[in-house]
């Protein structure tokens, strides 16, 4: 059975998201067909067909696709999935925009956010903040899955050499336009790839005390988080948010300064490999889960850590 | 215009759910259950609509078993004017769930629809886009601010990279994010005036849609433990675990 993934990409490049999809559909096993809809996006269909795995690249280059707006993405996603077993996208704000308006249309479920692949059919996916984990079975035809990136380890971005074919179709909805874009700036890593993960909470009191975080970010070359009471209080940008209904992250290290460990939280860190937690309240349930504590005013904490690192 | 609000029972946020010993599913077992928080948000939105005059109605519909009624009062009682429960005892998923939204849209003729982005319990963040998809709706979904303009809803929403603005023509659907806004507290005075509030029952038999599941649960279990960890004295016990025990600095 085939595979289609649905590319995660800026026109320029491929994101690493798109490689840990990929490295589901191997799992799940069959030829692998990645689709990059976007306007002027042949460079990243280029690095597309270099992926590990994968067999074959459909570049879709039309204005209708340049936002990647889900009203015309869906419509061509449903036009060519038809005559794949599966169609795959990355559990991103982008897949989970769009995937879902795909698989309507094709008149199937989705089954959102897999972490595993136990058969053809078969998968297993958090439920409940990720205080229970599902198996689930899928009777459709066609299987539209997104994936939880976290959940597997990213196949090699080169090494690869699939064809490129153009695919025609221009959908356009008419009902959407793109208006602009806020984009955050920042020259760390990116905050779900990273492998070190430092994430502030309430307990920062301002958005100018994360500073320190940054600096801290800086010496160690790690994303920065940050809690929804962070975010909610105006800190730092929505994007930093790590959870359940924010970004889910598993880096080697993660480092929770000023965050007491709500499930909504831990729902998004919980799968890093070493936690370490730095709060000034023994009970704290974060420590519940750290590898490391530290019971510490973190004013005093972190100023000590970034000088002695 | 008319606005449609779908509102879901789910366990409330703060109950750690535990799945059964046997695996068979979740216990739910005199757990505190309440309106999904994504959905409290899409009231507030609704509601906030209203008292800016873009709104003239909002009607809130829940799918679900009788008790979801309670929900709904809940709705009622935050502003919405009138309920719809579409009565099942059949664990409906989100195909099945937007199949039926499409046909209260169908018979409603909202200008917009506004759901949570995602349910606390399924955590599928679905729904909404699939309503928008049987129906042939624009969607604004992971909305952080929803500006009404004649007859068309602009809608910035939290996307990975930060945020996007994108202009959809109405009639649209909207799924919440956090940050769209802070729900109120339903009042005494609300709570009993939203009892006479008119509240229809029907059912998806009724609606002439097939709900039959498409995805089986074959088991829930607990996810892995993590090893209890170790508090340390100071800051240099700490940088010294990080480099000689864990070796991940
Ligand atoms: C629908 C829904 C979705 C949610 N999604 C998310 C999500 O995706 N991500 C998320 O994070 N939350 C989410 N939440 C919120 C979650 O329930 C918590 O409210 C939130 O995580 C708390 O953030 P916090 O730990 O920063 O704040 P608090 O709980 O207020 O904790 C602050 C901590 O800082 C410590 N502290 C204070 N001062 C100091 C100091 N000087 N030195 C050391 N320690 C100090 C305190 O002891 C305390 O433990 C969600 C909630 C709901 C209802
Ligand atoms: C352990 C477990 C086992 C399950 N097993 C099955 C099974 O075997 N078969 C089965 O059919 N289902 C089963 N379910 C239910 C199913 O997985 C989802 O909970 C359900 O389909 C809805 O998904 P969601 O709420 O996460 O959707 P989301 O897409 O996350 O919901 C987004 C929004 O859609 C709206 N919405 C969603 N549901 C409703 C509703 N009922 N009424 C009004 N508005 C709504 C709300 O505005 C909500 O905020 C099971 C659930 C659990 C937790």
């Amino acid at each position: 059975m085939s595979i289609l993934i649905l590319a995660e990409h800026d026109n320029a490049s491929i994101k690493g998201a798109t490689l840990n999809t990929v490295a589901a559909a191997k799992a799940i096993g069959g030829d692998i067909v990645v689709l990059v809809a976007g306007e002027g996006c042949g460079a990243a269909a280029e690095a597309a067909a270099k992926i590990d795995g994968v067999s074959k690249v459909l570049v879709a280059d039309n204005a209708a696709y340049g936002h990647q707006l889900a009203e015309n993405v869906s419509l061509l996603v449903a036009e060519l999935g038809k005559d794949y077993g599966y169609i795959l996208a990355p559990a991103t704000t982008n897949g989970k925009n769009t995937l879902p308006r795909a698989a309507a249309l094709l008149d199937v479920a989705q089954i959102s956010e897999i972490i595993s692949v136990e058969s053809a059919d078969t998968f297993k996916r958090p439920i409940y903040a990720g205080n229970v984990i599902a198996t689930v079975q899928s009777s459709d035809s066609i299987k539209v899955i997104t994936v939880r990136t976290t959940a597997f380890d990213a196949v090699a971005a080169e090494g690869g050499s699939a064809s490129v074919e153009a695919v025609g179709s221009a959908h356009d909805a008419g009902n959407s336009s793109y208006v602009r874009e806020e984009v955050a700036k920042s020259d760390r890593p990116e905050l779900t790839a990273a492998s070190i993960v430092v994430s502030g909470g309430r307990g920062m009191q301002n958005g100018d005390n994360f500073a320190m975080l940054y600096s801290l970010a800086d010496k160690l070359g790690a994303a920065v988080g940050a809690s929804r009471a962070a975010v909610d209080a105006g800190f730092v940008p929505n994007d930093m948010q790590v959870g359940q209904t924010g970004k889910i992250v598993a880096p080697g290290l993660y480092i929770a300064v000023g965050i007491s460990g709500a499930i909504q939280h831990l729902a998004g860190m919980k799968d890093s490999k070493v936690i370490v937690a730095i709060n000034k309240d023994e009970d704290a349930p974060i420590f519940q889960v750290a590898d490391y504590g530290l019971v510490a005013d973190l004013f005093d904490a972190v100023p000590e850590l970034n000088s002695s690192l | 215009m008319k606005v449609l609000v779908a509102v879901k029972r789910v366990v409330d946020y703060n109950v750690k759910v535990r799945p059964k010993s046997d695996g068979t599913g979740v216990d739910l077992n005199n757990v505190k259950m309440a309106i999904n928080p994504f959905c409290e948000i899409a009231i507030e939105e609704a509601v906030r609509l209203k008292e800016k005059g873009v709104v003239t109605e909002i009607v809130a519909v829940s799918i679900g078993p009788k008790v979801c009624q309670e929900q709904i009062r809940t709705a009622l009682a935050l502003g919405a004017d009138r309920g719809i429960l579409i009565e099942t005892d059949v664990e409906v998923q989100p195909l099945a769930i937007a199949k039926l939204l499409k046909a209260v849209v169908d018979k409603e003729e909202p200008k917009m629809v506004i759901l949570g982005k995602q349910a606390i319990d399924g955590d599928n963040n679905q729904t909404g886009q699939m309503l928008a998809a049987l129906s042939g709706m624009s969607q604004g979904t992971f909305a952080s601010e929803v500006v009404v303009e004649g007859d068309s809803v602009t809608v910035t929403r939290e996307v990975d990279s930060g945020s996007q603005v994108v202009k959809l023509a109405l009639p649209a659907v909207v799924t919440t994010d956090l940050r769209l806004n802070e729900p109120r507290y339903a009042s005494l005075p609300n709570i009993m005036k939203a009892k006479k509030k008119p509240l229809d029952t029907m059912t998806p038999e009724e609606l002439g849609v097939e709900v039959t599941p498409r995805v089986t649960t074959l088991k829930v279990e607990p996810p892995a433990e993590r090893q209890a960890g170790v508090k340390v004295a100071d800051v240099a016990e700490l940088v010294d675990k990080l480099k000689n025990e864990a070796k991940v600095i």
